[in-house]
């Protein structure tokens, strides 16, 4: 299940839920991604998050049907916030359950860094100095690319 | 009857820098992506930017699509910066 909205999330009650899937579940892997003081600048109280809507939820549950086709994946969740978010806010969650540990992290692993470089999201940091669009880092896209590579 | 046309959508600093967020444009016989866009950046000013120095990425109907991809009538075209959620 996809949702992308404005409001916070209890990644406690996401994890809960994902218990619910059945007694074939062994193993839960998790992700939750915050606002943090630092990016591309520093000194950053804020982000806004701005997607495509439509387009994002297609993206998310394109991924999430590639991960169940490359591992165990009994049930998916992927959370994302958009609008106004202050520092320390939860911004994503991503959770996976599968029967072992070994598919329950590569494909929450696989969701989280394929969203970050074909998901239509942008963040814009904010600081006391001005605004800044977030600039997509080679690092994640080779960390994206390196998924290919394994498949 | 109304004249076919395109849909075109800009996110984030492209909508930003070309204050708008949506436009509609006469459909083209035979137009490309790259066609369009060169189009759209002879309007001059901060259009220009959209084949300048920084990558524009496009979607058609809210898929990702290539310089090559086809723009027909009634189709939805996006073009963004390169994606940084999570």
């Amino acid at each position: 299940m996809i949702s992308i909205q404005t409001e916070d999330f209890c990644a406690g009650s996401e994890h809960q839920a994902l218990r619910g899937a059945g007694p074939g579940t062994g193993a839960i892997a998790t992700f939750t991604g915050l606002v943090r003081d630092s990016g591309d600048l520093s000194g950053v109280t804020g982000l806004f998050l701005e997607h495509y809507p439509g387009m994002t939820e297609q993206v998310i549950q394109g991924l999430i049907d590639e991960a169940g086709q490359r591992w165990d994946v009994q049930r998916a969740r992927v959370i994302h916030r958009i609008g106004p978010l202050a520092l320390s806010d939860q911004i994503v969650f991503v959770g996976v359950c599968s029967a072992h540990r070994g598919d329950a992290f590569a494909a929450c692993e696989f969701i989280m860094d394929a969203l970050k470089t074909s998901a239509p999201f942008w963040k814009k940091e904010i600081t006391r100095e001005g605004e800044h669009w977030v600039e997509q880092k080679e690092m994640d896209v080779a960390r994206t690319q390196s998924w290919d590579q394994e498949a | 009857m109304s004249e076919p046309t395109v849909t075109i959508r800009f996110f984030a600093r492209l909508r930003e820098e070309l204050e708008t967020e949506q436009l509609s444009v006469p459909a083209v016989a035979n137009q490309t992506v790259s066609g369009l866009l060169a189009s759209l950046a002879s309007r001059g000013g901060p259009w220009a930017r959209l084949t300048g120095d920084q990558p524009v990425m496009v979607a058609v109907n809210q898929a990702m699509a290539k310089p090559s991809t086809p723009v027909r009538a009634g189709d939805e075209v996006a073009f963004f910066p390169p994606v940084t959620g999570g």
